[in-house]
């Protein structure tokens, strides 16, 4: 699966949890910039992505992302 | 109504629609771990049931400042519930800290640290206490061999479970979250989310939450009155496999035949709940002898006639029936549930009756009893002793009704059914009964206040207030004990009717005249000369909306009514000893 069409995944994901159904997320796009993105949705955002793609992320990996981007990067290496 | 336990992010999104009118509740929250998501899924899933859950939230891990502290927030709140959450993660460390001669007696410890919660907090406000059950985590530090040391923590655990269990089964206004055996149904590794734990020390995941939530809310609803009462069975692939007008009986699937194991030992769970007080009925479309056969005569049926109070069958549609049946047993249709493994005809029920709850039955036969046990449907805050009589109470009442048919006359039927009642002051025996009432009754209910075992047992105990039970007998049977009343001592010899509470199966009886007639007799012995009486409207009481006019009392305020002993005439004929 290719980078846009995660983003694409993730933000239908986005649009659910925040209950925001407008809602455009990009690469670049950080939780200081998206409303209602605070640490407890954060953790919702998380679990509802690891259900989809049907996989787990480390604590430590949750923590280091800044932007959907890293994300992205990390569910991609998780995929090979 | 659905049985669909909605997921986390289904709940979460409640909170944004509007819950105005909805009946408000005031819940306060402590627990030792972080409680956001847990309150989310509570108010969540009071918005999916009508319910508005005011939530007062303690700061993180404050149980014992918020309830050691007399001035402290909780107290200011008045909560009419207080749910305290202890995490097995907490505990265990605290298990660790200690030496090994105090680990002997942790789980006594424990349970002594939660009577001094309950004790200080029944001090301080009246409120019902909700605790949890810990999961009970098995460390592995001994590993199996945990169960031969009383110094494991899996043997702490368990006996702290088991001995808040004794606490609450002694305790009226405590109840018990049995989230151990939540856990136990969906497992450790779904219920808890490490990740969540470490980042966020939350100790329940998004999908333990929701039923979590279930669970409160079922608690709370059950002490308040709301539960069920009655469950409606049809019977073809529903109560046995197959078609009992096409297969006939010796075709039919229960007991050892094809998947018969599936509905014996569902029929077995339902003979339970019968013994428990929830009322059987039938509802099928068939004849009504071929449907009756295999409860008179297949061995293997767990079922038997004289286990149903009430059995449809014949080609009518299902939503008549129903309705019929809850004409007959005189109970709310929220109080209802239908089981059937059409989802068409679950439709049309759902449809023309929402207020009954119709669980989505699962394709497979094999997986009914699992998905039914999971939805937690027969909640219920009390057990006394007459609920295991109930389905003969109700085939009695249609003995009566055959019979009322042959009298002209109400007078000379009443006469005939030769009723005597017993009159006394609450007491030990009938106290259980008494609080069971007063949460119970919706219709015959002046003023609906809910009262625990452990409040009626202070007012009985307390000379500010003068009770009075009835119990009543006929010449088809015992009724039980079917009314209650309490009466507050105000100024000028006055009392007031703080409660007035009569079972619908003995209405049209002359019961309310008779109540009234020994309220009277014992009023003007103790040198009371006036009665006051209210009526407070709910969206049930209706039937009582003109109790206090009928009976003789005056209107002195919007539905506050007065009766003075003097001028009582007492003119209505009653037929009750």
């Amino acid at each position: 699966m290719d980078s846009d069409k995660i983003l694409e995944e993730i933000q239908e994901i986005f649009r659910d949890i925040l209950d925001q159904q407008n809602l455009v997320i990009h690469p670049e796009t950080n939780a200081d910039e998206v409303e209602d993105w605070d640490s407890l949705n954060h953790i919702q955002l998380v679990v509802a992505i690891e259900k989809h793609f049907k996989m787990r992320f480390t604590s430590k990996e949750i923590q280091s992302w800044k932007n959907v981007g890293e994300m992205i990067i990390c569910i991609k290496e998780k995929m090979v | 109504m659905d049985t669909e336990i909605k997921d986390f992010t289904a709940l979460s999104k409640n909170l944004k629609k509007s819950f105005v009118g909805f009946k408000k509740t005031r819940l306060a929250i402590l627990a030792d771990s972080a409680s956001q998501f847990i309150i989310r899924a509570i108010k969540g899933t009071g918005i999916e049931y009508g319910f508005n859950y005011e939530i007062y939230e303690a700061d993180y891990d404050q149980i014992d400042r918020q309830i050691f502290d007399s001035g402290s927030d909780l107290y200011a709140f008045k909560p009419e519930y207080l749910l305290i959450l202890r995490s097995s993660e907490k505990l265990i460390k605290l298990f660790y800290q200690q030496t090994n001669v105090a680990r002997v007696v942790f789980a006594e410890q424990q349970i002594e640290y939660t009577n001094r919660i309950f004790e200080k907090v029944q001090n301080q406000i009246k409120c019902k206490i909700i605790i949890n059950s810990f999961p009970e985590t098995n460390d592995a530090v001994f590993g199996n061999f945990s169960g031969k040391t009383d110094l494991s923590f899996p043997y702490q655990v368990k006996k702290l479970n088991l001995g808040l269990m004794t606490e609450a089964q002694k305790k009226g206004n405590l109840f018990l979250l049995q989230i151990d055996s939540l856990i136990s149904r969906i497992g450790s590794i779904t219920g808890f989310d490490p990740k969540m734990y470490i980042t966020g020390d939350m100790v329940y995941s998004l999908d333990l939450l929701p039923y979590l939530a279930k669970n409160v809310h079922d608690i709370i609803q059950a002490i308040g009155g709301n539960f069920k009462k009655c469950l409606i069975l049809d019977l073809d692939n529903t109560t046995w496999g197959g078609i009992i007008g096409d297969d006939g009986m010796e075709g039919i699937q229960i007991g050892d035949l094809g998947i018969g194991k599936a509905f014996t030992e569902l029929q077995l769970w339902i003979l339970e709940l019968k013994k428990r007080g929830i009322i059987l009925a039938v509802c099928s479309k068939n004849s009504e002898e071929i449907a009756k056969e295999p409860f008179e005569k297949h061995p293997d049926m767990k079922l038997h006639l004289d286990d149903i109070a009430v059995f449809v069958a014949n080609w009518e549609n299902k939503v008549d029936n129903i309705r019929y049946i809850q004409s007959v047993l005189n109970i709310g249709f929220d109080s209802m549930v239908f089981l059937d493994d059409s989802p068409f005809e679950r439709e049309i029920v759902k449809m023309a009756i929402p207020e009954i709850t119709v669980p989505s039955l699962p394709e497979d036969p094999a997986e009914y009893l699992i998905y039914l046990r999971s939805l937690n449907l027969f909640e219920t805050a009390s057990f006394t002793d007459e609920d295991e009589h109930r389905t003969v109470q109700y085939q009695e009442e249609t003995q009566r009704n055959n019979v009322q048919k042959s009298f002209i006359d109400e007078a000379s039927f009443l006469k005939s059914l030769e009723m005597t009642s017993e009159v006394k002051a609450f007491n030990g025996f009938s106290i259980p009964r008494i609080a069971q009432l007063t949460q119970r009754s919706n219709q015959f209910n002046l003023r609906t206040i809910r009262y625990t075992e452990e409040d009626v047992k202070m007012i009985a105990d307390s000379d500010q207030y003068l009770t009075l039970s009835f119990n009543l007998k006929d010449k088809f049977g015992d009724y039980g004990l079917i009314a209650c009343v309490i009466l507050k001592v105000m100024e000028n010899k006055t009392l007031f009717l703080d409660t007035w509470i009569m079972s619908c199966r003995v209405l049209k009886r002359g019961m309310e005249v008779f109540t009234l007639q020994a309220i009277i007799l014992l009023a003007s012995q103790k040198g009371y000369q006036h009665l006051i009486g209210e009526y407070i409207p709910t969206r049930k009481n209706a039937i009582v909306l003109d109790h206090y006019k009928n009976l003789g009392f005056s209107l002195i305020g919007e539905n506050q009514w007065q009766l003075n002993l003097d001028t009582y005439r007492g003119e209505q004929t009653v037929y009750i000893k």
